[in-house]
């Protein structure tokens, strides 16, 4: 009698291990989904600031008429990519353009002494930091997620449940090269932005059970 | 750390482990006294199960029920209090810097996963300070004073503010109120046993052996008696330091957290070396909210030194050991390098800061 007892708790104690692992795996696949949307929410407030920096600044910075443009263009294509791959080269320019619009601007009396264009600067800067803390977040959230799927004995059953592994965001090798822009005058030389940060790089497809 | 460098993932893992090992001291400690009350004062035999009765630590199961009613107190009530009692108010948006706030609050929000950001207050005083509230990151909110944001650049106040949402991240508050109420019903257990002491409890205990030719009671016992009142004597100091240990580890945490959020642990570590510069205490926090700081705003001897004493007794761990530990985080990182921070010259940021 007693042993048929600690027979059934054995096997009632799995059972609970088993319906914990699984319920974890699909919390953290679902945050994992969650935080991938999550970029794009940051991407395409980006968007829909851009145009009224690019209003505000014109004015001001009448010699930048090709930086501008660069901007302007850029924008299109990143609000009309369609395809993973496209989106992220895409945003990849964006990020470039804007850095050195940025860049220039410092060079401007006007720009630093006009509220609305510091306020747009500031929204911005926070802007690309936000993306950059999305593509964060995803990233800890895929490392999270991989781990509980890996680490023994979930590693026994995970796959059986139907759980993979989820893609890291990528860098494409191409785009970690700090581009350098040369201002011939005497405004600090900036770097432009490291290209190796979160603005660049194709991510990986969108990820699936 | 002499001479070992730690990943933030490795520093937030030994504080966790760190700080559950000083509760379970604390609960360990608690019992001890409080079933030591029941069985020398009350005369609770806790194994004898004559006549159909169950054995009830009676005076253990009340000081629980009371740690118990103060900690949801402190759980459910807890931010309102501190919020008002500071002359917090919401932060405004049309003031440019405070308006920088709330996009970095925003910021770290995102990073920590924190959904929908919680609100963000401040304070009417010039001394750079902040704190978070809340028992959970539904329930959140964060404050800063005056004096920090003029205080701090942009990269600076996004470590303080990591550090923050770190603390309502960890669930630290929720800690601490544990703590706190362990502490109560700990000191509450002490007094009451001591009270006994001092006007004979004997009448339903074995203090006065009253019971002959009981089991335990002889050298061995009288042994045991002694030691449990050394230890009721012993007990709110005790708790107290532990106490302390448990908000100095949360503390550690929090900065690696902020390091984890970040991924700039310069920043922070710049942040509190401007904050410790600034040596008046920040009159508009008190007491009973100063562990929830990110440095101490009592100005209190403990937390300034570095020393032995600075330890045991202070809240907070000694300014130089964090940034010390920040340092060596930013080491392991691979190089002190900043991270993007988005177009360069961000307002507020002094060059190649």
């Amino acid at each position: 009698m007693g042993f048929f007892f600690v027979l059934v708790a054995i096997v009632a104690a799995a059972v609970l291990w088993f319906i914990g692992v699984y319920n974890r795996l699909v919390g953290l696949r679902n945050q994992v989904q969650n935080a991938w949307k999550q970029i794009d929410v940051q991407l395409k407030r980006r968007h829909d600031l851009i145009p009224n920096l690019v209003n505000t600044v014109r004015g001001m910075m009448k010699f930048e008429q090709e930086t501008l443009d660069r901007v302007i263009s850029a924008r299109a294509k990143a609000v009309s990519a369609t395809t993973v791959a496209q989106k992220g080269q895409a945003e990849g320019e964006l990020t470039q353009a804007l850095g050195r619009l940025f860049a220039v601007a410092e060079a401007y009396p006007d720009f630093k002494s006009n509220q609305n264009a510091l306020q747009l600067q500031e929204e911005l800067t926070s802007t690309e930091n936000k993306i950059g803390f999305a593509r964060q977040f995803y990233n800890d959230l895929v490392m999270r997620f991989n781990t509980a799927q890996q680490v023994f004995p979930a590693n026994l059953v995970a796959p059986s449940f139907g759980f993979s592994p989820a893609e890291f965001l990528e860098i494409a090798e191409a785009d970690r090269v700090v581009p350098v822009v040369d201002l011939s005058t005497s405004a600090p030389a900036a770097g432009g932005p490291a290209a190796g940060a979160p603005g660049a790089g194709a991510p990986p497809a969108a990820p699936t059970a | 750390m002499s001479g070992v460098t730690h990943s933030f993932y490795d520093l937030q893992a030994l504080n966790r482990r760190k700080t559950a090992l000083l509760i379970v001291g604390f609960v360990a400690l608690f019992a001890l006294v409080g079933l030591g009350l029941d069985y020398y004062f009350l005369g609770t035999e806790p194994f004898d199960f004559t006549g159909g009765a169950i054995p009830i630590p009676v005076a253990t199961l009340l000081a629980t029920g009371f740690a118990g009613l103060s900690a949801l107190h402190g759980y459910y009530t807890g931010d309102r209090q501190v919020l008002t009692a500071t002359r917090s108010r919401p932060a405004d948006p049309r003031i440019a810097e405070e308006k920088q706030l709330i996009n970095i609050v925003e910021e770290m929000s995102i990073a920590a996963g924190i959904n929908p950001p919680p609100p963000v207050y401040v304070l009417p005083d010039p001394d750079p300070n902040a704190f978070a509230v809340g028992r959970d990151p539904r329930h959140a909110s964060v404050a800063v004073t005056e004096g920090l944001l003029t205080a701090l650049n942009r990269e600076e106040l996004q470590g303080v503010i990591g550090h923050e949402l770190s603390h309502v991240r960890n669930l630290d508050i929720r800690t601490m109120t544990l703590v706190a109420a362990l502490y109560g019903g700990l000191v509450l257990l002490s007094d009451f046993a001591q009270r006994g002491l001092r006007f004979g409890f004997g009448g339903g205990g074995r203090s006065g052996a009253r019971r002959g030719g009981n089991k335990s009671q002889g050298g061995g016992g009288a042994i045991l008696l002694i030691l449990w009142l050394a230890l009721v004597i012993l007990a709110p100091l005790l708790g107290r330091l532990l106490a302390l240990a448990v908000s100095r580890s949360r503390e550690y945490d929090a900065d690696a957290s902020a390091a984890e959020l970040t991924r700039n642990p310069l920043g922070l570590a710049s942040a509190l070396r401007r904050i410790e510069q600034a040596t008046e205490p920040t009159r508009s926090i008190g007491r009973g909210a100063a562990h929830l700081c990110i440095a101490d705003p009592v100005g209190r001897a403990a937390n300034q030194g570095e020393g032995a004493w600075s330890s045991f007794w202070g809240t907070h761990p000694p300014i130089g050991k964090r940034i010390a530990t920040l340092e060596s985080m930013a080491g392991v990182m691979g190089s002190p390098e900043r991270p993007i921070e988005g177009p360069p010259g961000a307002p507020g940021d002094s060059p190649g800061a």
